[in-house]
């Protein structure tokens, strides 16, 4: 229609209906090649969560029994402080240059496109994590099946924690000082996900079973999966007002 | 087909504790555009943000016809019916460019995030067309002012959109750029669409348009 009478034409396009589906995988690509453009900002809570978890061994010396006591619980809170650590950029680029403003006005509907945004950010800070940890619990001296527990706790727990997190992110956005108050918003939210993925590993260690623990971590990622958009987005509209 | 795309209707705007503008109510025909004008900091950007539905108005209202359905609705918060990317296109002060991706990448996932179809082609054209063939494969970041306007400018001329609601487009451009640019939007407006801008400089649009005058009456509550 009106395209072709532009003063330098430009032949009109296919227009799709706007699809959410198209619009969420846009979304996703494009955080995904913006991670592979600036590497060093998701390498950096990578080789944090490394090297707080090798540190600790050396620090607490090479008595082999505590070590394993400790392990999971180590392994966990560094993966849940790398995480944290991430956060900050989840929105905060996207609303300084003015992505976000664009984003609200897409036909899909935000709370689609925010967790688009918050799966690209557990593809790119969580997933690592995930992949490292059995490498990282060797040092701790786990067995197989501590390790294959540990792995499945991260996996099930690592989104719950970026879902919850880009609450945080989201509610602090363009707020000064805004990261101490997101860890402060945060951290008691992280709890319950922290003691029950560590108490999984714990009881597969003690020959317990960690279906209890297993489910309630399931029934976290559920609930937040649910949620989490819906009240990112509702924050991210307001921090654009 | 609806005879205008927006009407504003008794607008205004609180911003700490201050009225920046209120009583403001225009309509948009087809094919006209809207030249607001006003000093610096008396609501001009509020009221483009207002009219896209980004940020709620303390009163009034912004209508516009609902394309191929029936009646007008009405917008006043995110909760509402909203005019997206299909039928309106925004550019702000913040021109929604990420600085990491090339000016051509820009446009196509931009055009895919708003859940339209781009093909590298297509937005290598709407480059070429805003003078900027040769800056199509570098960071936007790398790029001057002037030419990051240009890009968000080339993102117009790939999107579908009738109503175009533009902050300063011509802020930063060079001599042959800003003339382009005046070709850009004429043509859209010869075209049947419509046009909202803000421009401390006369963009010397032909046809049917008006000039908005705001922040005479601001006042302090």
């Amino acid at each position: 229609m009106n395209l072709q009478a532009l003063a330098v034409p430009v032949p009109q396009h296919p227009l799709l209906l706007p699809s959410p589906w198209v619009a969420m995988s846009g979304v996703l690509r494009r955080d995904l090649r913006l991670a592979l453009r600036r590497k060093s900002e998701w390498l950096g809570a990578v080789f944090f969560f490394a090297l707080v978890v090798a540190l600790f061994p050396l620090a607490i010396g090479p008595e082999p029994d505590t070590l394993r006591l400790i392990g999971p619980g180590v392994l966990w809170v560094a993966a849940l402080m790398a995480s944290m650590l991430s956060l900050g950029r989840l929105f905060e680029a996207d609303h300084q240059d003015g992505s976000l403003e664009q984003l609200s006005l897409s036909a899909a509907p935000l709370s689609w496109l925010v967790s688009a945004k918050v799966l690209a950010h557990w593809l790119i800070s969580g997933l690592p994590l995930v992949l490292l940890s059995p490498l990282l619990g060797l040092q701790f001296g786990l067995g197989l099946e501590a390790l294959g527990m540990l792995m499945l706790t991260l996996l099930i727990g690592t989104p719950v924690l970026s879902l919850l997190g880009a609450i945080g992110a989201a509610l602090t956005l363009g707020v000064r000082g805004g990261g101490v108050l997101q860890s402060l918003l945060l951290l008691p939210l992280y709890v319950p996900v922290l003691v029950f993925g560590t108490g999984a590993v714990d009881a597969q260690m003690r020959g317990l079973g960690a279906q209890a623990h297993v489910s309630v971590l399931l029934a976290l990622l559920l609930v937040s999966a649910a949620l989490s958009p819906w009240a990112c987005a509702a924050a991210v509209r307001l921090a654009m007002e | 087909m609806a005879s205008w795309v927006l009407k504003a209707m008794d607008l205004a705007c609180q911003k700490a504790q201050r009225t920046l503008f209120e009583g403001v109510s225009f309509s948009v025909p087809e094919g006209s555009w809207l030249h607001i004008e006003g000093g610096n900091g008396c609501g001009k950007t509020s009221l483009l943000r207002i009219l896209c539905g980004l940020s709620p108005a303390a009163r009034g209202q912004v209508l516009w016809p609902s394309w191929g359905s029936a009646a007008p609705s009405p917008s006043s918060h995110a909760a509402n019916p909203r005019l997206d990317r299909s039928v309106l296109h925004y550019i702000g002060h913040a021109l929604g460019l990420k600085p990491d991706l090339t000016a051509c990448e820009n446009l196509c996932m931009d055009a895919q995030v708003s859940g339209l179809a781009l093909n590298h082609e297509q937005a290598l054209q709407a480059l070429a067309a805003q003078g900027l063939q040769s800056r199509a494969h570098l960071p936007v970041r790398l790029l001057s002012q002037g030419q990051r306007q240009g890009v968000a400018l080339a993102r117009l001329r790939t999107s579908p959109a009738r109503l175009w609601v533009l902050d300063e487009p011509l802020v930063g451009l060079d001599a042959q750029a800003t003339t382009t640019a005046r070709t850009l939007l004429q043509s859209h407006v010869d075209a049947g669409g419509a046009v909202v801008m803000t421009s401390h400089h006369d963009v010397g649009l032909q046809g049917p348009g008006a000039r908005l005058q705001l922040g005479r009456e601001a006042r302090r509550l």
